[in-house]
């Protein structure tokens, strides 16, 4: 399937994926994220029953102290 | 063109190197309001890049803030919050906002501001600062966009104690989120 991730287009050889198992994918290591599905922000609570879907738009931030 | 900006009111979420820089970059170039919010007071190891004066320690940073931006602009309305912003705050204090600036240190406050602007507030521009500990590396500071939040900073660069927040690159990083919310002020209808 092909998703946007962090405004970039990817191709993911799968037919859903959890945002857990896609932050394992793509090598996320932060343990604070600010996840966004679609329109919709996703809780950490919530990121192994989430699934991303064709044509979804995820982002996945990490914020580094300091300011 | 710059009269437009009386109308605008932003919200600046922490008064240290990024609130307290980017506020008066704002109150310079004639923002209507600005609400600003910390419950620190100021001391001695802030004075290496925030926008408060030796004979300011020891006072909260929102009453330092205020009478600097009114020092540097009469014009400007000034609403103070003493006060540690929350996920249930957030909504309140910057309800009548054009604009956020996300102005916190910590990873974790940033998080939960993003999160509670994204998630409660879906109609609300946010400018965040990320990445800017250090010095040099000019051509590392830039702006990544996703929908109405925008982020500031190189991204990477943590703060630690061989790495610490400097003035020239915090500074660069307040200006930037000024410089980012005036584009989007300007663009925007009433």
């Amino acid at each position: 399937m092909k998703i946007t991730l962090n405004n970039s287009p990817e191709d993911i050889e799968r037919n859903e994926i959890s945002i857990s198992e896609l932050l394992v994918l793509k090598n996320f290591v932060f343990k604070m994220l600010v996840i966004k599905l679609n329109d919709k922000v996703i809780k950490k609570p919530d990121y192994a029953t989430t699934f991303i879907k064709d044509g979804d738009t995820v982002m996945v931030l990490h914020l580094v102290s300091g300011g | 063109m710059l009269d437009k900006l009386k109308d605008k009111t932003v919200g600046i979420a922490g008064c240290g190197g990024l609130g307290s820089n980017c506020a008066i970059a704002l109150a310079r170039i004639g923002i209507g309001k600005l609400i600003i919010a910390d419950f620190d007071n100021i001391v001695q190891s802030n004075l290496n890049r925030q926008y408060f004066f030796i004979n300011q320690l020891g006072m909260p940073k929102v009453d330092a803030l205020k009478t600097n931006i009114e020092n540097v602009n009469k014009e400007v309305i000034v609403e103070k919050h003493n006060i540690k912003l929350n996920p249930i705050n957030i909504p309140h204090i910057f309800a009548d906002c054009d604009v956020i600036i996300e102005a916190f240190d910590l990873s974790e406050m940033k998080t939960l501001l993003i999160e509670t602007v994204l998630a409660e507030m879906p109609d609300k521009y946010i400018i965040s600062g990320s990445g800017m500990a250090g010095w040099g590396n000019n051509n590392g500071i830039k702006t990544i966009n996703y929908g109405k939040l925008y982020i500031c900073g190189d991204m990477t660069t943590e703060i630690s104690e061989t790495n610490p927040p400097l003035a020239p690159r915090v500074g660069i990083v307040a200006n930037m989120q000024a410089n980012q919310a005036v584009e989007i002020l300007l663009k925007i209808k009433n």
